[in-house]
């Protein structure tokens, strides 16, 4: 299918021109608003055709041999979990270029605007890869930026310490996961020859070529790989920090886009070429999203700074997308994919105003703020959404992929088993997320005014991507079948 | 079909007008709130006619699961919604008074009609899942009223209150909804009815579903261990303490309870709970009563009181008495009740709102008195209300009472608490009208009070014809069938009435001419330290939980394994400081650079050959 460029290598391709444009020179803001601007466009036009084509299939097909021995394909396609995180990332790239400063940090700036684009090139590259070779090096491609955003244009003093810690124990997790990735590949190539291609390294209906114990330990690197990268309980406690030290759009794209990458990897890779391989570590994995939900909940209580808690709170709700992974069965993983796209617009929104406080507020320390409501109405109207989003209120995307994900957990349970117990003991946590969300804004929005008398509302030009994300999370959320509907039937396939 | 749905969505669409369109210009907001409240008013009335499932909305499908948004008419459908439209109606033209002034109007008229929506939606859903995301609305419509003046740091602790405790409640509810999902696959009240006489299940099962079903209304209708958030609920304008924590929101609780008696019916484990924690609440919360001096937490535990009948009555749903299963019979008892107090008690807290409005936003009743010559009209009606609470014949209240206390007459137990609260009732309203109406006025405030305008006494007038008359058969014969209800035997009405008559003399006689309380009771006053041992509790195991595991999470998981396993690999670290000495941005730039150049010569390649 050569000479003939997709719109998804398009897509792909946008931001990275774009990188090398603003490397070589060009102005920064000016050439990402327009690479944010056109990817907006070419996402919106990929998800409506998926929409229309079913999200069943590949579509946009694209492959170009790179090596014949292994082979080794440059290859891109979008069925519907693809179209559904290209969506995302384009609209959480977009707005995070926009409340970009004109001028980050000191000197140009460009290398602020290059990493973004590589990040957003990036996670499209690995959202959409048909190769696990590339699949693995676009992750990387992304990872590698936001590490240097951190450390160079980052806040606080631990700045430059956070960055390598990010660096070191996200390196491991992909060390970890290549492990896994290259099991995978030397074990489920065809006699053929040694290939990347996913398509050609899925099993065959019948008889699985790996016995189950072979899979359930080619299984355990992946889920450790692959839980590193999105903060899974106890491999969490990289992700508060970074994110509090980030930029805003960075913890933006890394929150809300580039952790969604190790469950894509869960469901894209790992459940289907190793179909048997999840039984043996399913307890484990309840467990362990437990830890997500209860355990980093309480931390999250406990956090006095609002940017810790947000960052904390994106990791207690990554448990959640776990246990629909965890129930197996088409209604649990369509919810985690519906959650993967909610959590991502709500965390982007809840940073991106965040960042908006943060620069118009001499502290983030809840006891130290208060009464704001008055003077921002703007930025307390549209925080309460977001926090209202983040705890699930009906009306919003977060709401529905909760629902879906705690009736998938039940599906035909006339007895209660493990995934039963476990999910009831994780309805507890939208009780703890309504604590911590409601006393955060009770500290910043609500009660009498203390300092900050002067912090101004949010400015025009800057709420266009906030009432986005808002509008985009309520429209998901009141028609959640426009997202559900492109989930594939991804069990069904095993 | 399409009336229903425009009942639920046009207060919607006002909420959205207000928000988007015509925040800036509160007059024209609150017309907008008034005119939505009217329109679905009046259609309430062609509703009437209207019965069965109408209309649904395939609101998520996927894998099997289906839920939907579908309105279903029944009786009990359009007595709620009735009362729903009716109080909301007036509570809004009353509003256009007792807010007149305010700096947030539109921002009030908005969380109205966004509470109207919910509500509604409560009332016309068809199944749980729909219910419940009507629930969780209902809870932030709550939250935004009773926090109208955020920056009261005692109304955002308030709103905050509300919204925490009804969530607990609603993890039950949830939870009790997946595990009769999980034994049946149904969600929709007729289908799990259906399932229930098709097939039987374990009654472990249908006993702790029920129980856990049971915490969603312990939470919306403030029962017993939950009970905490109404008081406090105070906090918010008047009026909106009248439509939502007194006639209508509290009250969902009761009306989910009602709507889902087959269950209740199967699980008599459950039931009993239910009857139990209903006369628990009503005796308590009519003790805390005795001792309040602020005019709306008076009325504010009382609601909490009559609720408890309410759910009581409910609980008796099921029960054999005179060889016959009463079922229906019971919860209609108790849903007779919702339906009558609904009236009388959005025309006390309307009352009690004028009387604020005219002494200037006072709220103790130690220094009100003598307002009878002052505002004959909110006082006379209050006192009509007053009769009707305290169940006096023959004004709606004691037809209710009766009723409620017909389901409870086989069990000498709640019957006794029944009627020891119904004694307690009579005396707290008469403690409080014989304070606030007769006697001399006790501040400046008080003697200054004056009669408020039309638009707050016209809701005041016909509240209370609902409260004189909603006892008759004409006012709830077409939606509960009279000779479903249970009747009492033998000399109950009489002795209630007693009792009811009994509570009034000891009150006026109590506290005719005084200036203080001369009975104390401390433990009522504070509210049996309810709030305190919660305060504890959170303080000890929620925030020391917290702390514990941020100390673990600091310490052990971070500190110890992630720092120590990147100390032992020293390579990297050697690695690290090298890199750290030089200038990182020149080394990110150029591996970023290198890492494009690199990508984009080998698309480049690709593309074009």
């Amino acid at each position: 299918m050569s000479g003939q460029v997709t719109i998804i290598e398009f897509i792909i391709t946008i931001p990275l021109v774009i990188a090398l444009a603003i490397g070589c020179g060009g102005s920064g803001r000016g050439l990402a608003l327009f690479a944010a601007w056109a990817n907006l466009l070419l996402g919106a036009i990929v998800f409506a055709v998926v929409l229309a084509r079913g999200g069943g299939d590949m579509h946009f097909q694209s492959s170009h041999i790179l090596l014949d021995s292994p082979e080794l394909t440059l290859g891109f396609a979008a069925d519907g979990m693809s179209a559904i995180l290209v969506l995302l990332t384009v609209i959480v790239t977009f707005c995070a270029v926009r409340i970009s400063p004109q001028q980050p940090g000191k000197g140009s700036g460009r290398l602020y605007y290059v990493s973004l684009m590589l990040i957003a090139a990036g996670a499209l590259g690995a959202f959409c890869a048909t190769d696990l070779f590339f699949l693995y090096a676009f992750h990387e491609l992304a990872l590698i930026p936001t590490f240097l955003m951190i450390g160079i244009y980052g806040h606080g003093r631990e700045k430059v310490a956070t960055a390598w810690k990010i660096t070191i124990y996200l390196g491991v997790g992909s060390l970890i996961l290549l492990g896994g990735l290259i099991a995978l590949y030397v074990q489920l190539s065809p006699t053929g020859g040694l290939t990347f291609d996913i398509s050609k390294l899925a099993p065959g209906p019948g008889d699985h070529p790996l016995s189950a114990e072979t899979q359930k330990w080619i299984f355990l690197p992946l889920l450790i790989g692959f839980g590193i990268l999105v903060s899974l309980f106890p491999f969490h406690s990289w992700a508060a920090p970074a994110y509090a030290c980030a930029p805003a759009p960075v913890a933006m794209l890394h929150a809300g886009v580039l952790k969604k990458f190790g469950l894509y990897g869960i469901l894209r890779v790992a459940m289907p070429l190793l179909p048997e391989g999840f039984d043996a570590w399913k307890e484990l994995l309840l467990i362990l999203l437990l830890g997500n939900i209860i355990y980093v909940g309480f931390v999250t209580i406990s956090q006095r700074y609002l940017d810790r808690m947000l960052g904390h709170s994106s990791v207690m709700h990554m448990g959640y997308i776990f246990l629909g992974i965890a129930c197996c069965n088409s209604i649990g993983w369509g919810g985690a994919v519906l959650m993967m796209f909610a959590h991502g617009i709500s965390i982007a929104l809840l940073f991106s105003l965040c960042g908006s406080l943060r620069a118009r507020l001499d502290t983030l320390e809840f006891t130290r703020l208060g009464g704001l409501g008055a003077n921002m109405p703007f930025l307390a109207v549209t925080f309460g959404f977001a926090a209202f989003a983040s705890i699930g209120l009906p009306g919003f995307a977060n709401f529905a992929s909760e629902i879906t994900i705690f009736f998938a957990a039940f599906r035909e349970a006339g007895e209660l088993g493990s995934l039963q117990v476990v999910t009831i003991v994780a309805l507890w946590g939208v009780v703890i997320s309504a604590v911590y969300m409601l006393r955060a804004y009770r500290r910043i929005f609500q009660g009498e005014c203390i300092g900050n008398l002067g912090a101004a509302d949010l400015e025009r030009e800057a709420r266009l991507p906030v009432v986005l994300m808002i509008v985009i999370l309520l429209i998901t959320g009141l028609f959640p079948n426009i997202i559900l509907k492109l989930v594939p039937d991804l069990v069904g396939t095993l | 079909m399409t009336t229903a749905f425009i009942i639920l969505l046009l207060p919607l669409l006002a909420a959205t007008t207000i928000l988007l369109v015509t925040r800036t210009r509160p007059d024209v907001s609150a017309y907008v709130s008034v005119i939505s409240a009217a329109v679905c008013f009046l259609l309430t009335i062609v509703l009437l006619g209207d019965n069965g499932s109408v209309g649904s909305f395939a609101w998520l499908n996927v894998g099997g699961l289906e839920l939907k948004i579908a309105l279903e008419i029944t009786g009990l459908t359009k007595g709620m919604i009735l009362v729903v439209t009716l109080v909301g109606l007036l509570v809004h033209i009353f509003s256009l008074g007792y807010m007149k002034d305010d700096a947030g109007k539109a921002r009030y008229f908005a969380g109205l009609s966004l509470f109207m929506f919910s509500m509604t939606g409560i009332v016309l859903a068809d199944n749980f899942a729909m219910m419940f995301i009507f629930w969780e609305l209902v809870g932030v419509s709550s939250y935004l009223l009773i926090g109208h003046w955020f920056r009261k740091n005692s109304a955002a602790e308030a709103s905050k209150k509300a919204f925490l405790v009804n969530r607990i409640g609603d993890f039950g509810f949830m939870a009790g909804i997946l595990l009769l999902w999980g034994a049946t696959g149904e969600i929709s009240f007729s289908g799990l009815g259906q399932a229930l006489d098709r097939e039987t299940f374990d009654s472990t099962l249908l006993n702790w579903a029920m129980v856990c079903i049971f915490c969603g209304a312990v939470g919306k209708s403030a029962q017993v261990p939950l009970h905490v958030w109404l008081p406090d609920a105070m906090e918010g304008p008047t009026p909106v303490s009248a439509l939502i924590h007194a006639a209508t929101m509290v009250a969902a609780g009761v009306f989910m309870l009602a709507k889902v008696t087959f269950l209740i019916a199967a699980a008599p484990v459950a039931a009993s709970v239910i009857q139990h924690v209903g006369a628990l609440t009503a005796l308590v919360a009519a003790l805390m009563a005795t001792q309040q001096s602020d005019i709306k937490k008076i009325l504010a535990y009382s609601t909490l009181s009559q609720l408890g009948y309410m759910v009581m009555a409910v609980g008796f749903s099921g029960f054999v008495y005179s060889g016959e299963v009463i079922g229906v019979s019971a919860s209609n008892a108790g849903f007779f009740h919702l339906y009558t107090h609904a009236f009388f008690k959005a025309l006390l807290f309307l009352g009690a709102g004028a009387v604020i409005y005219a002494c200037h936003h006072e709220q103790d009743i130690w220094k009100m008195g003598g307002l009878l010559r002052l505002m004959p009209v909110t006082a006379i009606t209050f006192l009509i209300g007053t009769a009707a609470l305290a169940g006096l014949p023959p004004l709606s209240g004691f037809w209710s009472k009766d009723a409620v206390m017909a389901a409870a007459q086989n069990n000498t137990l709640l019957l006794v608490v029944g009627a020891i609260t119904a004694f307690l009732t009579a005396f707290y309203m008469s403690r409080l009208c014989t304070i606030v109406f007769f006697g001399k006025s006790r501040s400046v405030a008080a003697r200054e009070a004056s009669e408020v305008p039309l638009v707050m006494r016209v809701p005041l007038i016909i509240l209370t014809l609902g409260a004189v008359l909603a006892g008759f058969k004409f006012a709830y014969g077409w939606f509960i069938n009279p000779a479903e209800l249970p009747h009492p035997e033998g000399a109950l009405p009489l002795v209630l009435s007693v009792i009811g008559v009994a509570g009034i003399v000891a009150g006026y006689v109590i506290y005719s001419g005084r200036d203080k309380d001369p009975i104390r009771v401390k433990a009522f006053a504070r509210k049996f330290y309810i709030d305190e041992a919660y305060h504890l509790l959170v303080r000890v195991f929620q925030d020391g939980l917290a702390y514990v595991a941020k100390v673990v999470d600091q310490l052990l998981i971070d500190g110890l394994i992630v720092r120590g396993s990147a100390r032992f690999t020293s390579g990297m670290g050697s690695l690290l400081r090298g890199l750290q000495g030089g200038n990182l941005q020149s080394h990110a730039f150029l591996f970023g650079l290198g890492v494009i150049i690199i990508i984009y010569l080998i698309t480049i390649t690709i593309t074009s050959r």
